[in-house]
C-alpha cells in the first residue's frame, strides 16, 4: 500500500513539474510603489504573455543577489535595484549584461536609444523610475513651525522629536555635509576625504540620540503616521499622504536588472521590454515617480509631472553611484562601527 | 608576493608587474570587484584601491609603464602603506585566521602579530558581553516572575491549576510576532503605556520605552516567561507536601522551612528553567531587532547583519562559533557546579 501512494505521488510530482507554466520570478521594494508597479507592469505583462509572475518583495542591497549567485541557486530573475546598488552588483558580476537593442520604440514612434533618458540606459539594468530620498513631516504633528531645508533635519531645537532614516550611509551622510554648510554639488568631493567624511559622522553625532533607524522604506510613512517620529526619509513615493521637504533631495533612478544566471533569460528581457515601455512607465506618477522615457512624460499632465522629483532638481543633487561602488563598503563599515558605539 | 617583507617597505618591479597585469586580466572579464570586496573585508577601504588600480590599468599597456612605484602611487597614495601589501600576500593563504580574531576585536598588525583593534573599531567584544549580560538580566527576571506564579499554581487543586495554566500557555501559543507587535503597541511613543500616564499626569513627556535595550528587555522577558514557569511547576508539583508538614512539626518556622526544605527540592526545576531561558535569550534574534533599536542589539542581530547584508559569511560564522563554545562552556560549568543529571523538565 505503501509503496503504491509513494508511486503515485511520484508521478503526481512529476506531471505537475512538466505541465507546468512558465513562471517569472520578479523582485522589487513593496508598499505602495509594488502596487503601482503591479498594477501597471506587471499585470498588464502577464495579460498579454500568458507567463505567470511571481511578484515578490526585498529591503534592497545586493547581499542575497550575491548570496544567490555565488552559490549558484538562482531563484530570482528579474530584480528591481536603485543604481547605488546596482553599479556594485554589475561590478561584481552578479547581474547579466543587457544590450539594449531589444527594446521597442516609444508610444510616438521614437526609437528607443532616443527616447529613454541617457542616465536609463545601463550597461547591467533598464532605468524604470526617477525617484528621490527627501525627508518629510505629517501635518497632524508638526505644529506651527514647518521644516524647511536640510538644516532643519539636524535642528533639535527646533524640531525637537525622533527622526527617522534609514540604516546605512548613503544619503545619510550627503545630507550631513549639506546641513553642515557643504554644496550639494560638491558633496561627493568632500566625502572622498578622510576630513570630509569625519565632518559627516561629527554632524550625525549630533542627533544621534534622536535617530529611529529602520531596514526597510516600508517602515517610514508607518513611523511618521503613529507619530512615533517627527520627520522622517523615504523614498518620495512613500510620502505620498505626508509633506515633502524638496530641499536636499537625493535623486536617483531604479532600474530593472536581471540576475546573472537565470534560466529565464529570454522571458526575462520579454518582461523588461513590456514594463519599460511608454504606458507603463507614465503609470508610475500614482506614487509620484517619474518615467524614464521622455514619451512617458509626454501622458502626463503638467500638473502630474509638477510632483515628479524631477521638478525639483535645482533643489537636490544626483546620487553618485560610482563613488558608492567604490567607497560603500568601507563607509558602511565605518557607519556600523559608529552607530553601535555610545 | 610570497617573498615580500614588511621591512622593503615597497615591493620589487616584477612583483608590481604580475600584480598589475593579473589586476588587467580580472578588470577585462569584469571581476575585478569580486576581488576588491574580499580584500575589503580584511582591511577596510582595500576594496576602492583596487578597483581604482584596476579601472586606470584597463586602458594602459603595462610594458609602457616607466616606474611602477610612481604609477601606484599615482592612483592612490594608499598603496605607499605597507599594511595593503601585508594583506594581499595574507590573502594567499587558504586558512585564515583573521575572521575569528575580527569577530574578538583583533587584528594581525603589519608585523604579523596579534593586536587589539582600533579603539574606534571595537564593537564585537562589547556586543558580545551585552549579549551575555542581557540573557542573565532575563533570566533573571523570569526567575522572580515565574517562582510566585509557580508556587501559587502548584498550591493549587489541580482542577484550578490546569484552568489557570491556560493564561500562561496562551501566550506561549500565540505567534511571537503578534506579542511583539503588541509590546509595541503598548510601549511606543503615542502608544497606550505613554497616553495612559500623560493623561493621570504621571508623566509631562513622553517616555522613550520602544526601540531601546529596555524594549528588548521586558519584550524577551515575557516571551521566554512560560520556558521558567512550566519546569519550575512540575518540580513544585512533585514536592512531597509531608516534608513540609514534617518540617513544620518539628518546629521550623515557615522562613526555615522554605529556604532549608522547599526551595531546595525545586532547584532541579528553577535550574532547568534558567538554562533554558539563558540559552534561548543569547541566540535570539527577532525580538531585537523588531524592538531593539540601535542599543538593544544583541550578537545574533550582528551575525544576521554580516549574513543577509554585508555578505561576510566568514565573520559571521566565526561569531557563530564563539557563541557557541562560550554556550558550550558555560553548560559545562553549571555541570560541574549543580549537575545537569539534577535536572528536571517537570
Amino acid at each position: 500500500m505503501k509503496k503504491i501512494v509513494l508511486a503515485a505521488s511520484l508521478v503526481a510530482s512529476l506531471t505537475v513539474s512538466s505541465f507546468a507554466q512558465e513562471t517569472l520570478t520578479v523582485i522589487s521594494f513593496g508598499g505602495d510603489y509594488g502596487k503601482a508597479q503591479k498594477k501597471h507592469m506587471i499585470d498588464p505583462f502577464v495579460k498579454q504573455s500568458g507567463v505567470k509572475v511571481f511578484f515578490d518583495d526585498y529591503k534592497g542591497g545586493s547581499a542575497e543577489l550575491k548570496a544567490q549567485v555565488s552559490t549558484g541557486q538562482v531563484k530570482w530573475d528579474v530584480i528591481d535595484m536603485e543604481y547605488v546598488d546596482l553599479e556594485k552588483a554589475c561590478n561584481e558580476n552578479l547581474l547579466e549584461r543587457i544590450d539594449p537593442s531589444f527594446l521597442p520604440k516609444g508610444d510616438d514612434g521614437v526609437d528607443a536609444k532616443d527616447d529613454f533618458y541617457p542616465m536609463a540606459i545601463n550597461e547591467c539594468a533598464i532605468g524604470n523610475i526617477f525617484w528621490a530620498t527627501a525627508f518629510a513631516y505629517n501635518e497632524k504633528f508638526i505644529g506651527d513651525v514647518k521644516p524647511t531645508t536640510m538644516n532643519d533635519l539636524f535642528d533639535l531645537k527646533k524640531f525637537p522629536g525622533k527622526r527617522a532614516l534609514k540604516k546605512r550611509a548613503q544619503i545619510n551622510l550627503e545630507w550631513a555635509l549639506i546641513a553642515d554648510g557643504v554644496a550639494a554639488k560638491d558633496v561627493y568631493d568632500v566625502l572622498e576625504t578622510d576630513e570630509g567624511i569625519k565632518r559627516a559622522f561629527a554632524k550625525l553625532d549630533t542627533i544621534k540620540d534622536s535617530v529611529i533607524w529602520f531596514d526597510s522604506w516600508s517602515q517610514a510613512p508607518q513611523l511618521l503616521n503613529d507619530g512615533s517620529v517627527i520627520l522622517a526619509q523615504a523614498a518620495n513615493g512613500r510620502l505620498t499622504q505626508f509633506t515633502v521637504v524638496w530641499d536636499g533631495q537625493a535623486f536617483d533612478l531604479d532600474g530593472w536588472a536581471i540576475v546573472k544566471g537565470t534560466k529565464n533569460l529570454e522571458l526575462a528581457k520579454k518582461f523588461i521590454a513590456s514594463s519599460t515601455s511608454s504606458v507603463p512607465l507614465s503609470g508610475m506618477k500614482d506614487v509620484n515617480y517619474g518615467p524614464t522615457r521622455k514619451s512617458g512624460t509626454k501622458l502626463l499632465t503638467a500638473e502630474e509631472q509638477n510632483k515628479l522629483p524631477t521638478a525639483h532638481l535645482e533643489e537636490g543633487f544626483k546620487v553618485d553611484s560610482g563613488f558608492w561602488s567604490d567607497y560603500g563598503t568601507e563607509l558602511n563599515e565605518k557607519f556600523n562601527a559608529w552607530l553601535l558605539k555610545k | 608576493m610570497q617573498t615580500y617583507k614588511y621591512q622593503n617597505v615597497f615591493p620589487k618591479d616584477e612583483t608590481i608587474k604580475i600584480l598589475l597585469s593579473e589586476l588587467k586580466v580580472l578588470a577585462k572579464e569584469r571581476n575585478s570587484g569580486v576581488l576588491s570586496e574580499e580584500l575589503n573585508r580584511m582591511v577596510p577601504g582595500f576594496g576602492s584601491v583596487i578597483k581604482k588600480t584596476s579601472r586606470k590599468i584597463k586602458k594602459i599597456d603595462i610594458e609602457n609603464i616607466e616606474s611602477y612605484k610612481d604609477f601606484l602611487l599615482n592612483i592612490s597614495k594608499r598603496w605607499e602603506n605597507p599594511k595593503y601589501w601585508m594583506t594581499i600576500k595574507r590573502a594567499n593563504d587558504g586558512f585564515t585566521l583573521s575572521y575569528v580574531l575580527s569577530a574578538l576585536d583583533l587584528e594581525f598588525n603589519i608585523e604579523g602579530k596579534i593586536v587589539q583593534k582600533d579603539e574606534s573599531l571595537r564593537i564585537y567584544l562589547p556586543i558580545l558581553l551585552k549579549t551575555l549580560y542581557m540573557a542573565f538580566l532575563i533570566t533573571l527576571i523570569t526567575m522572580i516572575l515565574a517562582y510566585p506564579t509557580s508556587y501559587y499554581l502548584a498550591s493549587l487543586p489541580k482542577s484550578k491549576a490546569n484552568l489557570l495554566m491556560i493564561f500562561v500557555l496562551l501566550p506561549f501559543w500565540t505567534s511571537i510576532l503578534v506579542r511583539i507587535v503588541s509590546w509595541i503597541t503598548l510601549l511606543q511613543q503615542k502608544g497606550v503605556a505613554n497616553d495612559v500616564m500623560m493623561y493621570f499626569n504621571i508623566i509631562n513627556q513622553p517616555l522613550d520605552m520602544m526601540f531601546n535595550q529596555f524594549a528588548t528587555i521586558i519584550t524577551m522577558t515575557h516571551i521566554l516567561l512560560p520556558f521558567m514557569v512550566l519546569p519550575l511547576y512540575g518540580s513544585m508539583r512533585s514536592v512531597d507536601q509531608t516534608y513540609i508538614r514534617a518540617s513544620s512539626s518539628l518546629g521550623a518556622n515557615p522562613f526555615t522551612t522554605f529556604f532549608k526544605v522547599y526551595f531546595p527540592l525545586t532547584v532541579p526545576g528553577l535550574s532547568a528553567g534558567a538554562i533554558l531561558v539563558f540559552i534561548i535569550s543569547v541566540g535570539y534574534y527577532i525580538t531585537p531587532a523588531l524592538v531593539g533599536g540601535i542599543d538593544g542589539q544583541m550578537i545574533s542581530n550582528m551575525i544576521e547583519f554580516h549574513m543577509r547584508t554585508s555578505n561576510n559569511w566568514e565573520l559571521a560564522s566565526a561569531m557563530g562559533g564563539i557563541l557557541l563554545i562560550i554556550t558550550i562552556t558555560l553548560y559545562w560549568v553549571y555541570d560541574k557546579l549543580v549537575g545537569v543529571n539534577s535536572l528536571k523538565l517537570g
